[in-house]
């Protein structure tokens, strides 16, 4: 006997069978698709999060904060400790001769989103002359960068896109100060697109922050220089601050929030699943009950319990594979690539795009595939376990 | 002639609840290969039941069944399926064809239990439509068939693997008497020049006029036998 025939016949009627229980299945392959679409939602933000956050540092660039702080907001260095940061073992010069050292600091400031109408949180970052050479990805799209000592600001392309009135050549007021944008930077994929630039010593004054700072980032000759300098910044006595690639602060981040997005994600994906799946049981106990005679013919002729049970299992894969390859379909054209921006480890709003990737379409078909999976076990089951009886077949 | 199928003794019960109903009690039947036995009798006198036992689809409590010398009562769930594939050909009442596959496909099913290449397949399929006179609707699915023609691919599907036995399950309750009596003739034919023994329940004398004898059971017994 060909078990492998038998099965390949069943599993063909099956297949073949299931316009004739249109909208049942119908409405099986919407739920998943559904279920799907959702928990790829969620991942496709934390992915696009996650992705833009490590996209924004480079593993040749230190960044300095004081020892115990986690984020820029909570760390403080002096006009001192960036001199000596500058001295350090492996900094790279500019054209200059200096040091290439940008010693930041950082304030939140309102806007107001496009999407919500709303206040949210912006970034304003006070950087020095250093500030775009410190940063490779990071470019003058539109106008010019900012004079020196003025009440002038550049603004992320990320920023401009999600906030009101930040366009070239407008005034926008922050507190009892009016600033004049007068430039917009890109640095695609990375968190700085999310921010307002302007001069560090006139945000210091503006902001009465004194001559301190929050972080520093350093050009190192190369990733290999970046133990030596490290050290240095943690064992020189005036220092001991905490220093650490760009690349690995940014990754930390991201894991943190991303982690945030996909334990929202995945329990309202696995409720909706319990959902789906109550729906292809039915559906399948359904198709099983419908096919009681077919199914009882052929096990009277000599066709197997287990190819009964493998035509269900089969339908039942069949139907939720066609719902996640919707839900995909869905995800893919309503949201892969839609801007989007949340709150990021400095409380400010994180501009980002939301971005599928194949792991995370993974994560949701194998979803999709477990619902039909469980889905197909148990009416299988009673498929398979239906009594070949003359009655039954007829 | 020497018998095909023997049912020695046997005894069948049903449990409904606390309620044990005895279907056969010592029940003995012999028939002979080649035979065409219609077995006729009131609802509730067990035909459906004796066709199971008969056909491997239902096991007795008790006694023996013997089919072509070898006993067939203690076989498992799978040493039956196979047996029922290479020596029984079913046909019912409702004709109980696959609405998703065509007449050939139909008749093909039988065969996807052997090891038959899919060209002897499809020479196997093409003699049994041929048979039944169907060769023209090979292609057709059953809704696209008249209740005589889908019965006529049923016949094609039970002998396509060339059993020793056809077990009838009223193959005409379905149909009018003209396309009764074709299907019938056609049986007949089966039985006469094929040498098939069939074996077929029915409620209706005039179908039971086509058998070589017809057996009348009643509670569980055979009440009569007429030639």
């Amino acid at each position: 006997m060909s078990l492998m025939s038998q099965t390949r016949s069943v599993i063909v009627m099956n297949v073949r069978s299931i316009p004739q229980r249109l909208w049942m299945s119908l409405a099986t392959v919407v739920s998943i698709a559904l279920v799907v679409a959702v928990l790829l939602g969620f991942l496709s933000l934390a992915n696009g999060f996650s992705q833009t956050l490590k996209g924004s540092g480079a593993p040749d660039v230190a960044i300095v904060l004081r020892d115990g702080a986690e984020a820029e907001l909570n760390s403080t260095l002096s006009r001192d400790q960036v001199d000596l940061l500058g001295r350090g073992p492996g900094v790279r010069s500019g054209a200059d001769g200096l040091p290439l050292v940008s010693a930041e600091l950082m304030l939140v400031v309102d806007g107001i989103k496009k999407s919500s109408g709303t206040k949210a949180n912006m970034p304003l970052r006070g950087v020095g002359p250093n500030g775009l050479l410190v940063r490779k990805q990071a470019r003058i799209r539109e106008g010019r960068m900012f004079a020196p000592g003025s009440n002038e600001i550049v603004v992320g392309a990320g920023l401009l896109r999600e906030f009101e009135g930040f366009e070239l050549g407008r005034s926008v007021r922050f507190g009892a100060q009016t600033w004049r944008v007068v430039g917009v930077f890109e640095a695609p994929g990375t968190v700085f697109e999310s921010e307002l630039w302007a001069d560090a010593p006139v945000v210091q004054s503006l902001f009465k922050r004194g001559t301190s700072y929050q972080t520093a980032r350093v050009v190192l000759a190369g990733p290999a220089a970046l133990p030596a300098f490290v050290d240095y910044a943690k064992n020189e006595p005036r220092l001991q601050l905490k220093a650490q690639s760009e690349q690995a602060y940014f990754a930390g981040q991201a894991e943190r929030s991303g982690l945030l997005i996909r334990y929202f994600g995945w329990p309202l994906g696995i409720m909706m699943a319990i959902g789906a799946l109550a729906g292809a049981l039915n559906t399948m106990y359904a198709s099983v009950s419908n096919r009681a005679a077919e199914i009882a013919t052929l096990r009277v002729i000599g066709f197997s319990g287990f190819s009964a049970f493998m035509g269900t299992m089969v339908e039942a894969l069949v139907l939720s594979a066609v719902g996640a390859l919707l839900g995909v379909a869905i995800c893919a054209v309503g949201f892969n690539g839609l801007s989007a921006s949340t709150l990021g480890a400095g409380f400010t709003q994180v501009a980002f795009r939301v971005q599928i990737g194949p792991e995370i379409i993974g994560q949701a078909v194998t979803l999709a595939l477990i619902i039909g999976l469980v889905g197909g076990i148990f009416p299988g089951w009673r498929a398979a376990r239906q009594k070949p009886l003359l009655a039954l077949a007829t | 002639m020497s018998a095909l199928i023997q049912l020695n003794n046997v005894t069948k019960h049903y449990r409904r609840g606390k309620e044990v109903i005895a279907i056969f009690e010592g029940l003995t039947l012999a028939i002979e290969k080649g035979d065409f036995v219609a077995i006729m009798g009131p609802s509730g006198s067990g035909k459906t039941t004796l066709l199971n036992l008969l056909g491997g689809t239902d096991r007795c409590d008790g006694g023996e069944i013997i089919f072509d010398g070898e006993r067939i009562d203690g076989y498992s769930e799978g040493q039956l399926a196979a047996w029922r594939a290479r020596s029984i050909g079913f046909i019912f009442q409702f004709y109980n064809l696959m609405p998703v596959l065509t007449a050939a496909q139909n008749v093909e099913l039988p065969l996807m239990l052997t090891k038959l290449p899919a060209r002897k397949r499809r020479e196997n399929v093409e003699t049994a439509l041929k048979i039944v006179e169907l060769s023209d609707r090979a292609k057709h699915k059953p809704k696209e068939l008249s209740g005589g023609q889908q019965q006529r691919v049923a016949i094609a599907r039970a002998i396509v693997s060339d059993p020793k036995m056809l077990l009838c399950d009223e193959p005409t309750g379905d149909l009018d008497r003209n396309t009764a009596n074709d299907i019938l003739g056609t049986l007949q034919l089966l039985n006469r020049e094929m040498g098939k023994t069939i074996i077929m329940v029915t409620h209706d004398p005039e179908a039971a006029r086509f058998a070589n004898r017809t057996l009348h059971l009643d509670k569980g017994a055979f009440a009569e036998v007429t030639a």
